[in-house]
């Protein structure tokens, strides 16, 4: 079983899945940062890859992508703080997610040969569509990387079978049209495109986008699988370089899922 | 059309060779399939064509003129110059022809906004000039230093009505204010449609900006033949994504004996950090929804482009041109600030027709290439916009106070 199979098939409530970018705002911190969440609650971590034309994200993940390139983060620096990370955690799953023009550069093939060496569980590339994601997928799934793909609310019925077609792990559901760190979604418009999703698929459905305060979290993890903090984590980062407040902040996530 | 036709990309799901595609997140994916599904159904309708003929005609004054510029060839001494004169359309540049294109494509899907980036101020200007026609709002993501630059082109935005959001993220030039751009289309899908500047952009958007550009090498084939009795021998475009330079060369593409070469901007040189060259300085890569060519590093990070030129100052180029330049149909070069601003001088001097900024850079390899060729050699370049939007910038380069 993958590490992210473990964590749904071990859990009676849902995940928690927290946000950070890699290299934000140093190498050094970021993997402090790494460090600290699975023991403040996180069940799943994503990894943000810095790039520097952020489309899908808004104000706050565009500005710590652009700290972490000032501060000199790369791919194969990302690619070392997973490995760093799995010396004193080898539970804990990692998803790395970003945009796909840097991991092109890297070589897609290659790229995912060496995010599973490093321990990588899982990849999000927020601008490959199943469309165009022959030659990672199959990559990834010669390497037991998971591809998690992303449903939105203007997912046709019609393309919802294609995405889950090819998908693993789990399933990301963007909780709204928009960027990330943008208005909380109305749960009860979500609450029809879940059970449609659950319908189709035994695979976890994850929440993200505009889940902020353990409230939001609270009320999402009710209609899914896990729900994902992005924004207002990096912000907290980016407010303070405090690790323990990072680490509050988490356990006041986690505790709102128990 | 043959098997061998360049004419027959892109490929039903938008490439051409291995570039193009559709690169977006998920959100936008549907909406794209329908952009596409509405152009392939106008395409068809020629109630969709009668209507923008009319309006091509009457509203924009095509077809545009194809001049004989009799001093610039007898100066350069070589071959017989004319000039696609596409900066005398109604808002001064080629941009105007995509634009009722695709507002009449958004009017089909029931769309009730309409948004777009800008970098010279061109495309905004176009842009806002059919919002207003057809009375749809009109928000306008330009880039902050972009704004700075083109302070006559966002006052003329703003009289027509449109929303000028200045983009301090990146450079703040064009590229950022397409990132803008796409994440507003993300946030407003439902009912919102992204009039794309150039032949760059997510399928089916290259090649429909193609074909609402193509008129520029139709018609001027038609001319041609009534002023020579023959098609010309090399065709010259500035190229920053490259949308007047593919109307240009499409409808020749199968014409084997016709040369063409696209003129992108070498900033302070392609052996510089400092140039938007993204063919010859650049190479493949994904941004903005599709494979193309871009100035990045070996991490894959987008790096910002420079040109004098705020309509060339893009990292990237629409992924036909990128193809076109691996099949070696079109030879691709670049000329320099310097080299664009002394033929924005000389051609006003000699023709009286001030160019833009984006056309003076093909005028500049004109001045090279001409006269190599021999007198019977007949050379076209694209005029796509006039320069009264640039005065300023040519001013402050030349070091003279017009503004006090």
């Amino acid at each position: 079983m993958s590490r992210i199979e473990t964590v749904f098939a071990n859990l009676d409530r849902p995940a928690l899945i927290t946000f950070i970018m890699a290299g934000d705002p140093d190498a050094k911190v970021s993997l402090d940062v790494l460090k600290s969440l699975p023991d403040a609650g996180a069940d799943i971590i994503e990894l943000g890859m810095p790039f520097t034309d952020p489309m899908a994200d808004g104000p706050v993940i565009q500005l710590a992508g652009g700290r972490a390139l000032t501060a000199g983060a790369n791919m194969n620096q990302t690619l070392q703080m997973v490995r760093d990370f799995r010396e004193e955690n080898d539970t804990t799953p990692i998803v790395l997610m970003g945009y796909y023009n840097p991991v092109m550069q890297y070589g897609a093939v290659k790229f995912v040969d060496d995010a599973a060496e490093a321990g990588v569980d899982g990849l999000i590339i927020v601008d490959l569509p199943p469309e165009e994601a022959d030659e990672t997928l199959k990559a990834a799934k010669t390497k037991d990387i998971d591809i998690i793909r992303l449903i939105t609310p203007t997912t046709t019925n019609e393309r919802l079978g294609k995405i889950i077609d090819g998908a693993s792990g789990f399933l990301y559901y963007v909780s709204i049209t928009g960027v990330t760190g943008a208005a909380s979604a109305d749960l009860n418009a979500i609450k029809p495109h879940i059970e449609e999703i659950k319908g189709q698929t035994d695979i976890p459905v994850a929440i993200g986008f505009g889940i902020k305060t353990p409230e939001d979290a609270k009320n999402m993890g009710e209609l899914a699988d896990a729900v994902v903090v992005g924004s207002s984590i990096v912000n907290t980062i980016a407010e303070s370089q405090d690790i323990s407040k990072v680490s509050d902040q988490v356990k006041g996530l986690a505790g709102a899922l128990k | 059309m043959t098997a061998n036709s360049y004419k027959n990309q892109p490929d039903e799901r938008g490439h051409f060779g291995p570039y193009g595609g559709r690169y977006v997140a998920e959100t936008l994916m549907p909406l794209i399939l329908e952009v596409e599904k509405a152009y392939e159904a106008a395409k068809d309708d020629p109630k969709f064509w009668e209507e923008l003929e009319e309006l091509q005609r009457d509203y924009v004054g095509r077809p545009s003129p194809l001049y004989f510029a009799k001093s610039a060839t007898e100066k350069l001494g070589g071959a017989k110059i004319y000039f696609k004169r596409d900066e005398l359309n109604h808002t001064g540049a080629h941009k105007i022809n995509h634009c009722l294109g695709q507002i009449l494509v958004a009017k089909r899907m029931g769309k009730t906004r309409i948004i777009c980036e800008t970098g010279a101020g061109q495309h905004g200007v176009a842009t806002a000039t059919v919002c207003a026609l057809f009375d749809l709002p009109c928000t306008v993501f330009m880039g902050a230093t972009d704004i700075e630059r083109q302070a006559p082109n966002v006052f003329r935005m703003k009289l027509l009505g449109a929303e000028v959001k200045a983009v301090d993220s990146g450079s703040g030039t064009l590229k950022d204010a397409m990132n803008e751009a796409l994440r507003d289309w993300v946030t407003n899908v439902h009912d919102t449609f992204y009039l794309i500047g150039t032949v760059a952009g997510p399928h089916p958007f290259p090649q429909m900006v193609r074909d609402f550009q193509s008129i520029i090498g139709t018609e001027l084939k038609e001319q041609m033949i009534e002023r020579e009795g023959r098609l010309p021998d090399t065709l010259v475009a500035c190229i920053g994504g490259g949308s007047n330079a593919m109307g240009l060369f499409y409808p020749f593409l199968d014409d084997a004996d016709v040369k063409m070469v696209g003129v992108e901007a070498g900033g302070h040189g392609v052996d510089t950090d400092q140039h938007a060259a993204s063919l010859n300085g650049g190479k493949p890569g994904v941004l903005h929804g599709m494979q193309s060519y871009f100035l990045q590093n070996e991490d894959g990070q987008i790096q910002e482009a420079h040109s004098i030129s705020a309509g060339l100052d893009y990292p990237g180029i629409g992924p036909e041109h990128a193809w076109l330049f691996d099949q070696k149909r079109v030879n691709y070069v670049s000329v320099t600030d310097q080299e664009a601003l002394d033929a924005f001088q000389e051609c006003t001097k000699l023709e009286g027709i001030i160019p833009a900024l984006e056309p003076s850079h093909a005028f500049a390899h004109v001045m090279k290439l001409a006269p190599t060729l021999p007198k019977d050699h007949i050379l076209v370049m694209n005029m796509c916009g006039r320069g009264d939007k640039d005065i300023f910038t040519v001013a402050e380069k030349l070091g003279v106070d017009i503004e006090s």
